[in-house]
């Protein structure tokens, strides 16, 4: 029994029109069928947070979605962050400036969240900032270089960054 | 941990949803998934029909009905975080909201969903059991109200029949500038709770507390109001020696026993938290009415 | 020499593709044909398999195989996962299997492999596969699995010990005898995970045409694993090929030979289709690798001064089913109590036990997180009976700075002496006390009492033994075009070892790191290597680069010096080409070079020169060098609900020479958060079945942003004398002596009530039980309170 269906959604502001099985998750249709490996699977049950992209503008657990229910929407991953492809958006260099990540593998589901969080908390205490990614487990850097990038993205994104918020 | 095989179907209205639900065996409704898509992933579930509620209109509205407020089955947890109204007549949900999950899981989580679920250590139908609050089932025969306290049938088993979907919690908001406080007990930030405490209370002219409402959550299959506690409370003036005795008959409840905690545990938890919920809500009471009528809390 | 990076906060040149999700991960590699597997795993924690039935799901579309001991044996020239040991000393029962026959040792051993079109298949087929099991008597707890007339872990094995041994030295008896005080505690330490967010995975592609494997895998050890692939499939080193793409954290979970690898490759060859399987995180926790439990039985004499005289006790050990890497963890933990301290005189019995739970091996740490816990809960006992400060207990018995280099008076199993080569812990705890303004606490937790709240600080001392051996391999090359390239067996798992040895390597050759190319972890780069574990690489890739990189300088100079008709001394090398100072149009490029050496005619160069400006190191450290630190911790306690907030927490940490500070800081955090998990929060609890009752991430808790604090890192730098760039390992050395230090604090809050904290991890649950147990005047069940006289 394999049911699939036609959707249509826009990720990283391209158009993608594809078929799919109901069953598979969101994080595995942005994975396998649209090659998009930057968002990763840490659990699988909505815990670890690794999965997270923008869905609509507000961040979700992509292992937590069906594909299906992407139709029509409008998603970010973290592939979409940096313009051009290569201009690092204030986060990710941020990021790199302070050693806000070791191997990696929680980083995009981390950035996604502070994505969305900066948005609608420009300028956040500390404690906010760790309030903020509690939902993001990371087991290599003990936190405190993703919350110095964090605070420093938020001051750079103050200071009337130019950059294109997604 | 992939989803087994099933049939999917998303209603575009809520009378195509009952229809389904009506013609379907072996269907589970879909809301915010943060519950649903675990479960089903870990194959805890295997349904063969999912019928998506996303794509229904109607069901998503908070919105002020005579006295009362109506919330939509479909409204995320985010959007009450974020909403005004909410605020400002039923703060109480908003203190709760903030420890319910986090970010990502409040912007799909439903308040429909997680009354359904009726996970014991969820914060939410703590808050609706607090408000006695009553819940707005409909099927293909009709309409009707189930109140919160009766709503938990079994250990995460709604009073609902098969054919049946909740489309909103309804409630009357407690007058402006009553006390409110939501206290919990989790392992970490987000967690859910081991015990919450949920308590609203309003003071009469003369300073003393002419209502009051304390449910407890994590401790059995639903939430639980003290009756005793509130006895203790209610005409009291308040103070701590008051809200001690009061959460001193938490060492009575019934609390169940898991991987998490015994019931000893609950208990102690159950009366320390209490006693401090007692006491926020009291000091926000006494501010709200010495601000004055009309001032939001 | 150039600008020498050694010593920057180099950023790393690791990160732009991580953070633009250009990562490539094993799930990331996308070969064409590729199948997925899953495995059916045993529900039961031991069983007899009567018949395995897999016709169904054969059947299912998209079911290319279901592979059991019957298709799978006859590929492999043994059963039995290859081991790193010379002999195999343990019961025969003990040895992993890669699939097992007709028995199943713990719920979630995988016995048959699944290989569909998509995992989402692969999974449904699982579930169509019949077993018939035979459920056998399970044994969950180890110290009831070393009583005599305990159920078997294994059918055939005639009890549940793998091995029981002493670790002593010196007269225990007669200073027990003579001491004026013996104080005694049982301690708990149990079970955890590794939990890398990014679990396992094993990509594995057959080529017909060649005969020849190419395995992707998540593994620590490329070289060992290709060894063990080898070995089983009978093949040879260049027909198989290990690559190890980025990967999401190792701590121990990714280390050895597990036999789902094997599996996925069996598949891979049989099918003659490229076969991936990506470990689910309920898979992981259920039949990767953990570490502990481990029940200690302990005594300790001191003389009225609080000096150590002597240690002595049992340690109960879980092992799990199966002995998947030696006796690392009980062997690591028996010789790691002494520590920093002096301890004259020592005997532990360490008693290695069968459960019927998955196998246990290092975890971050790797067996010394225990015996610190053991040494300085003892500390702190001798500490409370005496009436000294603890800080000032510790002062006294720390080896002091001018007796080292230590030797210890014993030696490791393998039969080396144990030598602390360098550092000052005396010096290294008071500027940790000083730091975290120990002096002043005892005023601070007063204020907090006043108001009714409980503070506590704990301190604890640490050493870990880093750089081991036999050796690492690093290749520096100048290649054809001129770039410099580095080839080593060093494997990344997120330390940042790319830019650490880039730093080492760039200074040498007078270019920037981030123009160096480097490949590591595959097995086609270096003939041998090992890989990473055991805080170990950058000592040893790290001189293996920084020796090779001299080689590589060394030649270029004499080339050049040749070929300019320059003396050595008057020459630079910068931006790729040799200069001689003070004649700017004199240079010779790493390039032409390069092609002089490699056989390209008409080039003049000196003779007896070697082929090729490259240089390969095969780093042998002498012994293992030792890292050492202070931890100091500050919490308060909410009595009320049991919760314990880390306030503050200072770390002063000897790794020898930085080669990049702020990856040796995020080292140190990232290893601490592991140890605040295992003092409060991570607990795989297992039910007197051998259940596995936690099996997800809502159970078990890894702490988060708002559980670890702001760690506070001073650096004590004494230089290694063991290796030529004098640096010591740092992995693990966050986590060793965390859980000891926030427990002594939090008892330390808890003072007033007179609460002994004697596990870990402790939950809130358990102080709050404690708290009331003593207002109830209610010894602590676990504790017996004596104090032996002479």
């Amino acid at each position: 029994m394999t049911e699939s269906r036609r959707i249509c959604m826009t990720i990283n502001g391209t158009r993608h029109d594809i078929e799919v099985e109901t069953r598979m998750t969101l994080a595995d249709c942005l994975r396998h069928q649209l090659g998009l490996t930057g968002t990763h699977l840490g659990c699988e049950h909505g815990v670890c947070g690794a999965c997270t992209v923008l869905f609509d503008g507000h961040s979700v657990r992509s292992c937590l979605m069906l594909a299906v229910q992407a139709d029509g929407a409008s998603l970010t991953t973290v592939e979409g962050l940096a313009t051009n492809g290569d201009h690092l958006h204030p986060l990710q260099q941020a990021f790199h400036d302070h050693h806000g990540l070791q191997c990696g593998f929680c980083t995009p589901g981390i950035l996604m969240t502070l994505v969305e969080f900066l948005k609608e908390n420009p300028d956040p205490g500390e404690a906010e900032v760790r309030e903020a990614i509690a939902g993001n487990l990371c087991r290599c850097t003990g936190y405190q270089g993703i919350v110095a990038a964090a605070l420093d993205a938020a001051a750079r994104l103050g200071a009337g960054g130019t950059e294109e918020r997604p | 941990m992939k989803p087994p095989p099933f049939s999917y179907h998303d209603p575009r209205s809520l009378e195509e949803a009952l229809k389904l639900l009506a013609s379907l065996d072996d269907a589970k409704l879909l809301a915010g998934g943060q519950s649903f898509m675990p479960m089903l992933s870990m194959r805890f579930i295997m349904p063969e029909h999912v019928i998506d509620l996303n794509r229904i209109s109607g069901l998503s509205e908070i919105r002020e009905n005579g006295g009362g407020i109506e919330i939509g089955a479909m409204v995320r947890q985010s959007e009450l975080e974020f909403s005004d109204l909410i605020r400002s007549r039923c703060p109480l949900m908003k203190e709760a909201l903030r420890l319910v999950g986090h970010r990502p899981t409040r912007n799909r989580g439903t308040i429909g969903g997680s009354l359904c679920h009726l996970d014991p250590a969820a914060e939410l139908p703590v808050v609706a059991a607090a408000l006695d609050a009553s819940i707005r089932v409909r099927s293909e025969r009709g309409e009707r109200r189930v109140a919160m306290s009766e709503f938990p049938a079994f250990y995460m088993t709604p009073a609902i029949e098969a054919d049946e979907i909740v489309t909103g919690v309804e409630f009357e908001p407690w007058p402006v500038g009553h006390g409110y406080a939501f206290v919990e007990f989790a392992r970490r930030h987000g967690d859910f709770a081991i015990v919450a405490v949920a308590v609203l209370m309003a003071l009469a002219g003369d300073g003393t507390v002419s209502r009051v409402s304390i449910t407890l959550g994590g401790v059995g299959s639903g939430p639980l109001r003290c009756s005793d506690a509130e006895s203790v409370v209610s005409g009291s003036r308040g103070g701590a020696q008051i809200f001690q005795k009061a959460a001193e008959t938490c060492r009575h409840i019934e609390a169940m026993e898991d991987v998490h905690a015994s019931s000893a545990y609950r208990r102690h938890l159950a009366e320390t938290l209490t006693g401090r919920a007692l006491e926020s809500a009291f000091g926000r009471a006494v501010n709200g009415s010495s601000a004055g009528k009309g001032a939001p809390s | 020499m150039s600008h020498s990076w050694i010593g920057e906060r180099t950023k790393r040149l690791e990160d732009k593709a991580l953070l633009t999700g250009k990562g490539r991960f094993v799930d990331d590699i996308d070969l064409p044909g590729t199948l997925e597997a899953a495995f059916v795993r045993s529900p039961h924690p031991h069983a007899e398999i009567r018949s395995i039935d897999t016709a169904e799901a054969l059947a299912l579309p998209g079911v290319h195989a279901v592979f059991t001991h019957a298709e799978i044996s006859p590929v492999l020239t043994t059963n039995h996962v290859p081991q790193d040991h010379k002999a195999w000393v343990f019961p025969e029962t003990a040895r992993p299997v890669v699939v097992p026959e007709n028995e199943v040792c713990f719920a979630g051993e995988a016995l048959a492999i699944v290989v569909a079109d998509s995992r989402y298949i692969a999974e449904d087929a699982v579930a169509l596969v019949e077993v018939e099991y035979e459920p056998l008597p399970a044994v969950s707890d180890c110290r009831k699995g070393a009583e005599p007339d305990s159920p078997t872990v294994h059918r055939d094995a005639p009890n549940n010990i793998v091995v029981e041994f002493y670790t002593e030295y010196g007269d225990c008896e007669t200073a027990f005898k003579q001491a004026p005080h013996v104080f005694k505690l049982s301690l708990k330490q149990h079970r955890g995970g590794a939990h890398p967010i990014e679990p396992r995975g094993t990509l594995a592609q057959y080529d017909s045409a060649s005969d020849a494997i190419t395995v992707w895998t998540t593994t620590q050890k490329p070289y060992p694993m290709r060894n063990g692939l080898v070995e089983l499939l009978g093949t040879d080193e260049h027909r198989l090929r290990v690559i190890v793409p980025d990967v999401g954290g190792g701590f121990g979970g990714k280390n050895i030979v597990h036999s789902e690898d094997a599996m996925v490759v069996v598949a891979a060859v049989l099918l003659n289709r490229p076969v991936k399987w990506i470990e689910d995180r309920r898979e992981h926790f259920v039949a990767a690798i953990q570490e502990r439990d481990q029940y200690w039985d302990v005594e300790v004499a001191v003389d009225s001064e609080g000096l150590l005289q002597g240690i002595r006790g049992t340690i109960f050990h879980d092992q799990g089913a199966y002995t998947l890497l030696g006796l690392h963890v009980p062997h690591n933990s028996s010789i790691s109590v002494p520590g920093p301290y002096v301890l004259p005189n020592y005997q532990i019995f360490t008693r290695v036990i069968e459960t019927n739970r998955v196998g246990t091996i290092p975890v971050r740490g790797a067996g010394y997180p225990e015996g610190n816990f053991v040494m300085e809960r003892l500390l702190d006992e001798v500490s409370r009976k005496l009436g000294i400060d603890r800080a000032e207990v510790r002062r006294r018995n720390l080896i002091p700075a001018e007796k080292m280099p230590f030797e210890l008076p014993m030696k490791t199993r393998e039969h080396t002496p144990i030598i602390y080569d360098s550092g000052d812990f005396p010096g290294c705890q008071l500027r940790a006390v000083e730091a975290a303004d120990y002096a002043g606490f005892s005023e601070r937790q007063a204020q907090a009492l006043e108001a009714g709240r409980y503070r506590g600080i704990g301190v604890a001392n640490m050493v870990k033994v880093t750089g081991r051996g036999p050796f690492e391999t690093a290749l520096v090359r100048v290649g054809r075009s001129g770039r410099v390239m580095i080839y080593t067996g060093a494997m990344p798992m997120g330390q940042g070892t790319k830019t650490t040895l880039c730093q080492i390597c760039a200074g040498h050759l007078g270019v920037e790191p981030a123009d160096i190319l480097i490949v590591t972890a595959d097995t086609a780069g270096v003939p041998h290597g090992i890989g990473g574990y055991g805080s170990r690489q950058a000592v040893t890739a790290g001189n293996a680069v920084h020796l090779a990189a001299l080689e590589v300088r060394q030649k270029a100079l004499k080339v050049a010096s040749h070929m300019l008709e320059a003396s050595e001394q008057d020459m630079t090398i910068e931006q790729g080409e040799v200069r001689v100072k003070g004649a700017p149009g004199l240079s010779v490029s790493l390039r032409d070079i390069a092609k002089a050496l490699s056989g390209v005619k008409g080039y003049d160069k000196p003779g007896g020169l070697t082929p090729a400006l490259e240089s390969t190191i095969d780093f042998m450290p002498p012994d293992v060098t030792y890292g050492n630190a202070a931890h100091v911790v500050e919490v308060e306690v909410d009595i009320g609900t049991g919760d314990v907030e880390i306030l503050r927490y200072v770390v002063v940490n000897d790794c020898g020479r930085l080669i990049n500070p702020t990856i040796v800081e995020g080292q140190i955090h990232g290893g601490v958060a592991h140890g605040i998990g295992n003092a409060l929060f991570e607990w795989m609890g297992y039910d007197e079945n051998a259940q596995p009752v936690v099996t997800t991430f809502a159970d078990y808790l890894l702490p988060t942003a708002t559980e670890v604090p702001t760690i506070e890192v001073i650096h004590h730098e004494f230089p290694s004398t063991l290796n030529p760039l004098g640096i010591k390992g740092v992995g693990e050395a966050g986590t060793i002596p965390a859980a000891a230090a926030i427990i002594s604090a939090v008892e330390n809050a808890l003072t007033p009530f007179g609460v002994r904290i004697d596990e870990a991890p402790i939950a809130p649950a358990r102080l709050v039980e404690l708290i009331e147990a003593s207002r109830a005047g209610i010894s602590s069940s676990n504790l017996e309170d004596r104090n032996q006289h002479a």
